[in-house]
């Protein structure tokens, strides 16, 4: 299954809902792209929903390293929601667990976003 | 008991997917358990990855093969591509302070954090990557399910 994004936002905040597979191609593209509209407009308080990602590979997680240097180069935060066991323990093996602000629940993840 | 298949694949992202498919279903029949299934089957991803990207740099003339065989002990899959070889010991450490924020460079990292053996060869040209898996079974283990 390929990934599947749509936006929405609530309290100044751009919450990003994603869905299957963030894998070289098709869905690290859609990640850059996104990542790089959302920028561009000037929304620079980004959450990642990544509840329904089924699947990411090393090419995705580099391009979660992308987007989290490109909001934060434009003075922006971007924080991670919803890890499924498996993208959390890519993380942690990679040594990305810390690197990211990884929320597990969404009104008090849009509440940790500075004013 | 040996059981050996191999198939020459395009440079192709959709080879890619096939090869992860298929190390799925060998890695079950091998009866390794759903993660272990995962890991197999991501190691295999990320070196298929990189046969086709950095290897043959999807170059349709070129092929990448890989060989899915399994043992009573272990699962041993080996994928070789046509590209200009690489040195294993110049492969960077996506962990060191300077890397970990590099948007590239965690492939090889994850593929021997999810192998039991990994060995890297430069073929000039070419690469060749073995992935070994152990099932944790031996030959007594076997005979004793071929008995029942």
């Amino acid at each position: 299954m390929s990934m599947k994004v749509s936006n929405r936002q609530v309290d100044g905040v751009s919450i990003v809902d994603m869905s299957g597979r963030i894998t070289l191609g098709e869905g690290s593209v859609v990640l850059r792209d996104t990542i790089r509209d959302m920028v561009g407009k000037g929304n620079k308080k980004i959450l990642l929903n990544l509840g329904d990602v089924t699947y990411i590979d090393s090419s995705g997680i580099g391009e979660l390293v992308s987007a989290f240097t490109a909001v934060r180069r434009e003075g922006g935060e971007l924080k991670l929601l919803n890890l499924t066991k498996k993208v959390h323990d890519l993380l942690q093996i990679t040594k990305l667990y810390t690197v990211f602000d990884i929320k597990d629940d969404e009104a008090s993840a849009i509440k940790s976003f500075s004013k | 008991m040996t059981n050996r298949v191999s198939y020459t694949l395009e440079s192709t992202l959709d080879s890619v997917n096939q090869v992860e498919q298929k190390a799925t279903e060998v890695a079950a029949r091998a009866g390794l358990g759903e993660d272990a299934q995962f890991q197999v089957a991501m190691a295999v991803r990320e070196a298929a990855v990189n046969a086709v990207l950095h290897g043959n740099a999807y170059d349709p003339s070129k092929r990448f093969m890989v060989a899915y065989e399994t043992t009573v002990e272990a699962l041993v899959i080996t994928i070789t591509d046509q590209g200009k070889g690489i040195n294993p010991e110049s492969i960077p450490d996506p962990l060191s302070p300077e890397n970990l924020m590099k948007g590239s460079g965690r492939g090889i990292f994850l593929i021997r954090s999810f192998m039991d053996e990994v060995k890297i060869q430069n073929k000039n040209p070419g690469t060749e990557i073995t992935l070994i898996k152990h099932t944790g079974r031996n030959a007594a283990d076997a005979k004793e399910e071929e008995a029942q």
